[in-house]
């Protein structure tokens, strides 16, 4: 049985409590060896927790930090890390509100695309660690009736998500995710992404106009009648058989379910 | 004395062991060295073909569901034994171990059928804010009586002997009433668990509060010992001015560090013993090469130890 709290000799919430916010004094109990001072000593702690942390973040958004540059990046990291530390020890599920803290970040302000560029990235490390699950095989798809067919709704990869953007999302993450020299790209040109592994490898699309609606309706459950419904609404252009296709191609599902 | 690490048994009994899907890699790790198993080396390592003695890897990088972690894992698994080691585990802590926590670790150890499990003497977490560093703890009765619970509990769910490893530090607490040794000693005798030996972790931490590492590995259990760490430390200034030695993983063994673990392995046999770095991460050869190092080191060490000149203490032959 856990032991109760009375006999708590470790102040772990005092030592937490110093750590993420380093204006408050050394914890009480905290010293240096024979009578020696623990400012600096104490600060290894306080500079591992907030480096290591800031470092995660570092990883998971490696075109965020390529796009913001460092130093900014660094600022946005350090306050981040210190309002929302992590829950888990697991730190690839870190970070899911770094994007959001981004578009709140004043000096981030004049690019107003970095947040759907971290969206993609954290999409991608979900969807790098996410379960080993075959997707959809065409067979399954046409063994469903082709008179219901457009009742039948999708089970979605664990690997999948969507980042609908108001800017050059795919582009701009494309470019950056390496070290090659990045071109000129005309950052208002709305995109929306697409992130799914069909297999080991992490696979980013920019989707066609009006598959993100067709996406959408089926990846919050909705039937392939009704995505095809949104998806002819979205665009002009949109083709149904295309998006069928895509469907598959993506590896986006694991399943297709008939009516029932 | 021989190595009696596997005398004590583990908490509960293993059952019957399924067929391993890693034949003839599972049941112990040769003492030898390995390294800490970096996905950038991968290809290196399955062809180098004077391969090293074991791969450690740390649990949480593979607690995700899926995906390339688990494929190299598995890969690296059909060709070497796998010592599993966790960081994050926050035995020290005055909290009970997360269900969640044990609950992934068990399956990996499952999964991966790991020869050696190890955790650190640290804590990490509290109040669901994970801190991802191994943070100190006074050693006191009170914390004596969590962390044995604590490794008990571990014990218990992985049905298995889990070693415990040394920390270095930099602070000391005003309300410790034991020392380290007479803390580590304890924990062993109550739970059976086994020990970790990091002998860099000495060092940094026998340098940081101004004590002889001899005299503190004079005074370790040293025969419930089933693997070393060694790894690189960086130097910074405590607030006198004095060498603070940081737990860096990254860079090569310190000079030191050799000397002392040549002196641990000559009074206790060889030992599996893994070189760790985990950060500025080296080309393969260059970590390859710290590991043959090792292994040197401890072919010599085999060699006196059968030859029975292990009986007689060392002496003080290293200092700082």
């Amino acid at each position: 049985m856990p032991s109760a709290p009375d006999t708590q000799d470790l102040d772990a919430v005092s030592i937490r409590a110093a750590i993420l916010d380093p204006s408050r004094a050394n914890p009480p109990t905290v010293a240096g060896p024979r009578g020696k001072q623990a400012v600096k000593r104490f600060n290894v702690y306080r500079n591992n927790v907030t480096v290591s942390l800031i470092e995660a973040l570092v990883d998971i958004f490696p075109a965020v930090g390529r796009i913001a540059g460092p130093t900014l990046f660094r600022d946005m990291a350090r306050e981040f890390v210190r309002a929302h530390p992590p829950s888990s020890p697991l730190l690839f599920l870190y970070g899911h509100e770094f994007p959001t803290f981004i578009e709140t970040f004043e000096h981030a302000a004049r690019m107003p695309y970095l947040a759907d560029v971290a969206r993609v990235e954290r999409a991608w490390l979900t969807a790098y660690h996410a379960a080993d699950l075959e997707p959809l095989a065409p067979q399954a798809l046409a063994a469903i009736d082709p008179e219901h067919l457009g009742d039948a709704t999708f089970t979605t990869h664990p690997a999948t998500a969507l980042v609908r953007s108001s800017y050059a999302a795919f582009d701009i993450f494309d470019a950056n995710r390496t070290s090659d020299p990045v071109g000129k790209i005309d950052a208002s040109r709305p995109q929306n992404v697409l992130v799914t592994r069909p297999g080991t490898e992490v696979t980013v699309i920019a989707l066609p106009d009006g598959h993100e609606a067709f996406f959408e309706t089926l990846l919050s459950g909705g039937t392939l009648g009704e995505a095809a419904q949104a998806g002819m609404e979205a665009a002009g252009t949109f083709d149904i058989n295309d998006a069928i296709g895509g469907i598959l191609s993506t590896g986006a599902f694991i399943a297709a379910q008939a009516a029932n | 004395m021989g190595r009696t690490v596997l005398s004590h048994p583990p908490q509960a009994a293993p059952a019957t062991p399924a067929p391993s899907r890693f034949a003839a890699r599972t049941a112990r790790i040769p003492a030898s060295a390995g390294v800490g198993f970096k996905h950038t080396h991968l290809d290196a390592i399955l062809a180098d073909r004077d391969p090293v003695g074991f791969l450690e890897v740390h649990a949480e990088n593979y607690m995700g569901d899926g995906g390339f972690p688990h494929r190299a894992l598995e890969r690296v698994r059909q060709d070497f034994p796998l010592s599993l080691h966790g960081v994050c585990m926050s035995i020290g802590g005055p909290q009970p171990l997360s269900a969640d926590h044990l609950s992934r670790f068990k399956s990996l150890v499952d999964r991966y059928e790991p020869a050696l499990i190890s955790e650190h003497l640290a804590w990490s977490t509290h109040d669901e804010v994970f801190m991802n560093d191994l943070l100190p703890l006074p050693y006191t009765e009170a914390t004596l009586d969590h962390v044995c619970e604590h490794i008990d509990r571990m014990q218990d769910v992985i049905g298995r002997q889990m070693l415990l490893e040394n920390p270095s530090t930099y602070v000391v607490f005003e309300n410790s009433t034991m020392s380290e040794t007479d803390f580590i000693r304890e924990i062993v005798c109550r739970t059976g668990c086994g020990l970790l030996l990091d002998v860099n972790n000495v060092f940094v931490s026998a340098t940081n509060h101004g004590y002889s590492p001899m005299s503190y590995l004079m005074d370790y259990p040293m025969e419930h010992v089933g693997e070393i760490h060694l790894a690189g430390h960086s130097v910074q200034e405590d607030d006198e001015g004095e060498p603070l030695l940081i737990d860096s993983h990254d860079a090569p063994v310190a000079n030191a560090v050799w000397d002392l673990y040549a002196i641990v392995v000559k009074q206790a046999g060889p030992i599996p013993t893994l070189i760790e770095w985990d950060s500025d991460l080296p080309d393969w050869p260059v970590l390859r090469s710290e590991a043959a190092a090792a292994d040197r080191i401890l072919d010599e060490a085999a060699h006196s130890f059968m030859m029975g000149k292990s009986h007689g203490r060392t002496g003080h032959a290293v200092g700082s």
